[in-house]
This record gives structure tokens, sequence and C-alpha cells, in this order.
């Protein structure tokens, strides 16, 4: 068994610099890597680049980055929900490049597993293949889009084993298992550590090959952004 | 009687077919899942991934980890399966998902769709959409046939930025039904009490009428 697992947050973001591309999980609020963005807030490193299907909100997720002024470039695929975030877009502080979900997730994945591009229908025909190369197959156009190279993937994970072996929990999975395999160093914060053995190899999620350290998170928020429930009847 | 956001999503709901997957969009189309027809069996599809979407949770079982496309609240249905983002959009792309229901601000009658961005406001992104409309096999569009200031919102070219091009087959409107074919829409149905005319006058894009128009049945 190949051991994981770090003692801290501190100790999992060690050798993270201003100007660096990130990657973090999640979809909203659902599957942020918290720990970890907050360390990044306390370190207060700047100029970084943030790959992350959205932007958290003024005062959570990587709303509190954009606070800080850390973010120099956000690449998502929706931004709604983030007056800061509207604010320093329309100023031109922070640079920003929109780019269809399907797609943001298919070059995550690609980065991961060493695709250096792809086609894909989506955005054929509109400003987001401006510029690209785009082909026919059997009658239709595709677009050309590349894979990511970031130098940390942040992701968050239900279980996780000292091997890195990771298991996710309902829609809290989203977009942390291909960033998981896209890291140059991926860091996983779990809300369960393990001892390797306890979890059952048939339920993983991602293999631990994908992940070069992992650590015990904590005081998890877990925010809720839309609370819609059916009343007890 | 113009049709009411409710209307709109009952009408779309008479296009399900039994064993379909279905994503539904944000706003009107959410509202489709409320009125599936009696003895046909779908499963909707959240892009953020979840398929066998239920309906919200009951007060007190709220679960930060279970959300839908719209970061609401719900609940999975028996049969359901949980799943990454590049899985969830290996099922769109390679239509696996038979049937698209979204809004729109603009459709063109060549099926172009505008729905992402007005230039001069606040872009949010395209979220999903741009990957749905160019691969679903079924697109249908629900949105109001004018927009607030009277203006037609079926058009002859879309204003606005693409979202996609070519892809919508059908239009369900306040005022029609609606498909697209050969660059034009063709007028199928008119909501209960809405003329002909109102439809023609509401319409920019060219529009085919053939025959009597039928209202409209709930």
């Amino acid at each position: 068994m190949i051991n994981k697992v770090v003692k801290n947050v501190a100790e999992a973001l060690h050798g993270v610099e201003n100007g660096m591309t990130f990657m973090l999980g999640g979809f909203g609020l659902c599957g942020i890597p918290e720990n970890c963005i907050s360390e990044l807030v306390r370190l207060g490193i700047t100029d970084l680049t943030c790959i992350s299907n959205n932007a958290g909100v003024d005062d959570f997720g990587l709303g509190l980055l954009l606070q800080k002024r850390q973010i120099k470039k956000m690449i998502s695929s929706y931004v709604g929900e983030n007056d800061e975030f509207e604010r320093q877009m329309l100023s031109g502080e922070l640079e920003v490049d929109l780019i269809p979900q399907g797609t943001l997730a298919e070059r995550c994945r690609a980065t991961g597993a060493g695709i250096p591009a792809f086609y894909t229908p989506a955005g054929y025909g509109t400003e987001v293949a401006e510029g690209k190369e785009t082909r026919e197959f059997n009658g239709k156009m595709y677009v050309l889009e590349h894979a990511f190279n970031p130098q940390f993937a942040f992701v968050k994970a239900w279980k996780g084993d000292a091997a890195g072996n990771l298991i996710f929990k309902g829609t809290a999975r989203n977009f942390n298992p291909m960033m998981a395999m896209a890291g140059k160093i991926t860091v996983v914060e779990v809300e369960e550590l393990v001892e390797a053995g306890e979890l059952d190899p048939n339920q993983i999620h991602i293999p631990g090959i994908f992940v070069q350290r992992i650590f015990q998170g904590k005081d998890y928020e877990k925010r809720i952004e839309q609370r819609t429930v059916t009343p007890k009847s | 009687m113009a049709l009411s956001k409710e209307q709109i999503a009952q009408r779309i709901a008479q296009e399900l077919q039994d064993k379909w997957y279905v994503n539904l969009g944000i706003g009107i189309p959410t509202l489709v899942a409320n009125y599936i027809p009696k003895g046909i069996d779908v499963e909707f599809q959240s892009e953020n991934g979840l398929l066998g979407m239920g309906p919200f949770p009951i007060e007190g079982t709220e679960d930060a980890d279970l959300i839908n496309a719209g970061k609401q609240t719900v609940t999975i249905l028996n049969g359901g399966s949980l799943f990454d983002s590049a899985m969830s959009f290996a099922m769109i792309r390679g239509q696996h998902v038979q049937l698209t229901v979204l809004g729109a601000m603009e459709v063109a009658q060549n099926g172009d769709i505008a729905n992402w961005k007005i230039p001069g406001k606040m872009v949010k992104g395209m979220g999903g959409a741009m990957d749905l409309v160019a691969s679903a096999e079924n697109i249908i569009v629900a949105m109001m046939h004018t927009n607030k200031k009277g203006e037609s919102k079926l058009l002859k070219k879309c204003s606005l930025p693409l979202t996609g091009v070519a892809c919508v087959k059908k239009v369900v409107t306040n005022l029609a039904v609606l498909e697209i074919k050969n660059g034009a829409f063709h007028l199928l149905e008119r909501a209960p009490g809405v003329s002909v005319e109102e439809i023609k006058n509401a319409t920019e894009g060219t529009l085919i009428i053939e025959g009597e128009i039928a209202e409209m049945k709930f």
C-alpha cells in the first residue's frame, strides 16, 4: 500500500504558489473542497486561474477567494449567484472563460486520461467555437477542444482510505472524479478517512493511483443554495 | 386565453413517451415533471449527475449532497442512479437521453436557439445548454411567444448570440404549439380561445398554417 495521507490541510497544500492553475471540484456549493478553499484564502496566494464549474456565492466557496481578489481568471460553465464576481467581471479585474458544462467535464477527463484534445458537437456555430478547429464526422459538425494543464486539483470526497481510494456521495460527485484524475498533484479532503482495507474495492469510484495527498477534512458546512422542500402533510 | 406557465408545462408533458429519459431545464421545463401522463414511465436526468430524480424532499429530510442542476434539493427515486459530470454528458452527447426541454430567449425558423447571453448584460454562462441542444434527438422549447415589450421571440433569424444551430424541433408557447421544419414554423395547435390571427401577429418568422388549427386539449 502506498500511503497518501498527510496530517492536515496545510501539509496538503504544500507547494501552491502565486499564478498557478487549479481545478476545484463541486457543482454549486455541492461537493466543494471547503477545507482547501479556506486554506487558500489563509495563504493569500494570488493571480490564480481556477477551473471550476461554478464560482461559489458571495460569502462561500470560491466566492471567498474572489473577495480577497486572489483569482485572476475563472474557467467555468455558469457563474450566477455571485455579486462580487459580477462586479469584478464587469470592471475587467477578473478574466472569465465560459465553456459548455459537458465540454468542461470532458476537458477535465481528457486531462487525466492522456487525451490532448477531442471533438464535441457542443458550441458548434456559436461564439464558443470561434477560432477553434471544426470538422465534419458523419454529416455533423464538431469543435476541437483541448485538455487542461493544472498544477493542483482540489477534490472533496465522502470517504477515502489511506491509499487514496475514494467514494463520493449523492450529487457531490459531479466534477470531483475527473478533476482527481487531472491534477499533477491531486489533493483530496474527505469527510471520513479510513485505513486501507476498510473500503470495499468493488465500491471505489476513484482509485488511489490518481491521488497524491489525502487528509481528514473538518468543520463541513455543506451549505444548501436552494432549499426546496415538500411540506409535511 | 393564453396559457399559464403551468399549462405550457402540462402541454409539453403530453409529448412524453413511455421509457424516455428526459432532461428538464430550469424554469417552466421543471414543471413538466408535475404532469406526467398516466401509464407512462419516464426518468428525469439532471446533468449534475442524477438519473431518476424525484420530487423535493419532505421538509426536514433535505440533503446538501443531493441537488438538481438548478441547485435545488431533490430526492432520488427507486431505480435511480448517481454518476459524475463526464458520464452525465456522455449520456447527453451519446443520445441516451431522448428528450430535452428547455427555455429560450429566441428561436429562429431554422431551429437556431439563443438562451444564454444578452450583449451588454451580465453573462452567467451557458451551463449545460450548449451540450444539450447540440446532441438531443428531440428538443422542445418552452417559452412565452413574445417578450415583455410584446415583440416576437419566434424569429426569422436570432439576434442574440446562439446556444445551438438548427436543433429545435418543437416550440410550445403560451399561444401555440409549433413544429420547426423546412425552415419555417408550422402551426400545429393554438391555446384555447387564441385565434390563428393572434398567433400570426405574434410570430415574426415564417408561419405555415395548413387547414384547420385545433385548440390544445388538456
